[in-house]
């Protein structure tokens, strides 16, 4: 469910120009609005997702940071505790490992140490994910960990128009948020976002297309992945449901439990290797919520137990359609 | 800057406050009244307070596991101090914060931090936030020897020296990581030769010498004041307890010779005698806010013991804003 307070229209756009667009909104809006990071400034991000940001509102709100991870999150939280709200970008989401002193130690738990007195309004930005040939280090998924610290939200949009919706909501956001953006869906998701202002409330699954034969679980990129599986299916006469999950925490358990209940057969697709992935929780909610609306085991797409792969083999890495349609028809075939 | 007499009684003030506050604490802990972890500052007062009295009451304040110190000199309220280290429900973060994370938001002190060097980027955002407000307010970090051999410390002074943030970086050297000598971890004698490797002026000051401390922040806070960015403090100083707690572990890191010598130079002693010699503070003065500060803080210890523990319902709230999921 889209809430859009402000539906006087769409503008096609690609997720990179959403994004874009939505900072430039955001820090129309707020003062408070700091944007800092690795080449962000100047140049406008590696991936442009900043460009202009600079031009419009100076050097001192758009900032180029020295490459260091941890005080680009450590001087944000900083930031936060000063009324400030900082949109700070990780260049690869991969390079969050040298920040997750700050992320796990500092941001996450700010408020809950101090009773609530103060709050980390903080935005990570950070791109992630296979499929565009950068090698391991820029290329990994590791929502799974971040979902594994009490105190951060995260976001991980499918479409430009979610991308708008839920980056505004996560930089109006008291509490600390992770903003994950598929590196892969930069250029080439590309839907229609809504005009004006446009917001996505955390924790509402999205349903990409309607079916009651099995619903295949998804986030970020391989809700793209599970929307041509999906439509292959169609072509065959078998009606899969696409859940897209949007934020991962919080998680929108009614929404899951209801497609289970309504299909009894699921698919869950996950980028990250498949040991304590997002998809072992999914599973496990789905035993807590839905388990006898079960008719086959739950089956997981994922990627492997091992580190990210460089070069051509990310492509037998990163779940793809055909692995997605095997774990469909296995899952169909299986007597209730 | 030469301090007036008034600055003088004030110096004196905070690091007795702090003196009596962290011993009834080290007391209280020996009891089994305090859960966790307790680092006293006891030793190292001259510190905290010349830096806090040359403070301004809008400058910020980020510190360490060794953070009561910080808090008393910003004007911490002893009661709510003393029941979060027992964990009770009126202490500063509903005894959910600790010792280690104790801050008072309204004093512009933003917290003690668990993590040796997690203070450090915090002042540097605070720093960040009051360039961009365009005000003159100056953030100050408090670490230790140690916490300059942490990654995060070398990117934070290093951000905050690249932008000429205003912030005032001061390291208390008291020569012990935890339990292990300074000289072992570190192939410099003295902290501040750091300072030349970020661009900053750096000094060296004696921890021991409140007064000492106090000119040098006045220096460096003005510097950051003008826009001229961070200064590098280093204060030699000498914590008389263990790492945690008074005599816990009992372990044999240091010579008694050792610490007896550094107790020789004890800030406050040391300071109660100076000016009662100059005849700037009679004895009969000093004497009073003695007994003054030692009636505030039985009654902080009070108040620690008669405050409830808080409800158990508690441990959910606050992860987030509001509780989803």
């Amino acid at each position: 469910m889209t809430a859009a307070a402000d539906p006087v229209g769409a503008t096609p756009m690609n997720m990179l120009s959403a994004i874009n667009h939505t900072l430039h909104r955001e820090m129309a809006r707020d003062d408070r609005v700091i944007v800092f990071g690795e080449d962000v400034a100047k140049s406008g991000g590696v991936f442009r997702a900043t460009d202009g940001l600079q031009a419009e509102f100076g050097a001192t709100r758009v900032v180029d940071m020295p490459l260091a991870e941890g005080v680009i999150i450590g001087s944000a939280v900083g930031l936060a505790a000063s009324g400030m709200v900082p949109v700070p970008e990780i260049q690869f989401l991969g390079f969050a490992y040298q920040a997750f002193h700050q992320i796990a130690g500092q941001l996450a738990r700010l408020r809950y140490r101090t009773d609530g007195r103060l709050n980390a309004a903080v935005t990570v930005r950070a791109p992630f994910g296979g499929g565009v040939r950068t090698p391991e280090l820029h290329s990994e998924a590791i929502e799974s960990q971040l979902a594994n610290i009490p105190g951060l939200k995260i976001a991980m949009p499918a479409s430009a128009a979610d991308a708008k919706g839920l980056l505004a909501t996560a930089i109006r956001d008291p509490d600390p948020v992770m903003f994950l953006e598929p590196l892969r869906g930069y250029r080439a998701v590309s839907d229609p976002v809504p005009d004006g202002d446009h917001l996505v409330p955390f924790g509402e699954a999205r349903t990409v297309s309607e079916g009651d034969d099995l619903v295949i679980i998804a986030w970020s990129y391989m809700v793209e992945i599970a929307r041509q599986a999906a439509d292959r299916l169609r072509t065959e006469g078998v009606s899969v449901q696409v859940l897209d999950l949007r934020t991962i925490v919080p998680l929108d358990v009614e929404a899951i439990a209801a497609a289970v209940e309504r299909c009894g057969r699921v698919v869950v697709v996950q980028e990250a290797p498949e040991t304590c992935g997002f998809a072992s929780e999914v599973i496990a909610t789905i035993n807590d919520e839905a388990f006898y609306s079960l008719e086959a085991p739950v089956a997981r797409v994922s990627g492997y137990d091992h580190p990210y792969p460089v070069g051509m083999l990310e492509d037998d890495y990163v779940p793809s359609v055909e692995r997605v349609l095997a774990a469909v028809r296995r899952t169909l075939e299986m007597a209730p | 800057m030469e301090p007036t007499v008034d600055i003088l009684k004030d110096l004196h003030y905070r690091m007795l406050r702090i003196r009596l506050f962290e011993e009834a604490a080290g007391r209280l802990f020996e009891g089994n009244k305090m859960p966790g972890f307790l680092h006293l500052y006891v030793g190292q007062e001259a510190v905290a307070a010349g830096v806090c009295v040359a403070m301004r009451d809008d400058d910020q304040v980020s510190s360490t596991h060794r953070g009561h110190g910080h808090l008393v000199a910003k004007g911490g309220d002893l009661n709510k101090m003393m029941a979060e280290l027992m964990g009770k429900a009126d202490g500063y973060c509903n005894g959910k914060g600790g010792s280690m994370h104790i801050c008072d938001l309204d004093l512009n002190m933003l917290g003690a931090n668990g993590i040796v060097g997690g203070g450090t980027p915090i002042a540097v955002g605070a720093g960040f936030a009051n360039k961009y407000k365009g005000n003159d307010t100056v953030s100050v970090a408090f670490f230790g020897d140690g916490s300059t051999n942490i990654g995060a410390f070398h990117e934070a002074i290093n951000m905050a020296a690249a932008l000429r943030l205003p912030v005032l970086f001061v390291c208390e050297n008291n020569e012990y990581g935890e339990y292990t000598r300074r000289d072992k971890v570190m192939a410099i004698n003295d902290v501040v030769d750091r300072a030349a490797g970020y661009g900053i002026p750096g000094v060296i000051v004696d921890g021991m010498d409140a007064v000492a401390v106090y000119e040098a922040a006045v220096e460096g806070l003005a510097r950051a004041r003008r826009g001229e960015g961070p200064t590098f403090i280093e204060a030699k100083t000498y914590r008389y307890y263990n790492h945690h707690g008074v005599q816990t572990l009992g372990m044999k890191y240091r010579t008694d010779e050792e610490v007896d010598a550094w107790k020789a130079k004890d800030c406050i002693e040391g300071f109660e005698r100076r000016v009662t010699e100059a005849g700037l503070i009679s004895a009969d003065e000093l004497a009073a806010v003695r007994v003054e500060l030692e009636a505030e803080v039985e009654a902080a210890v009070e108040f620690g013991e008669n405050s409830p523990l808080p409800e158990v319902s508690t441990l959910l709230t606050d992860v987030y804003t509001e509780v989803s999921r």
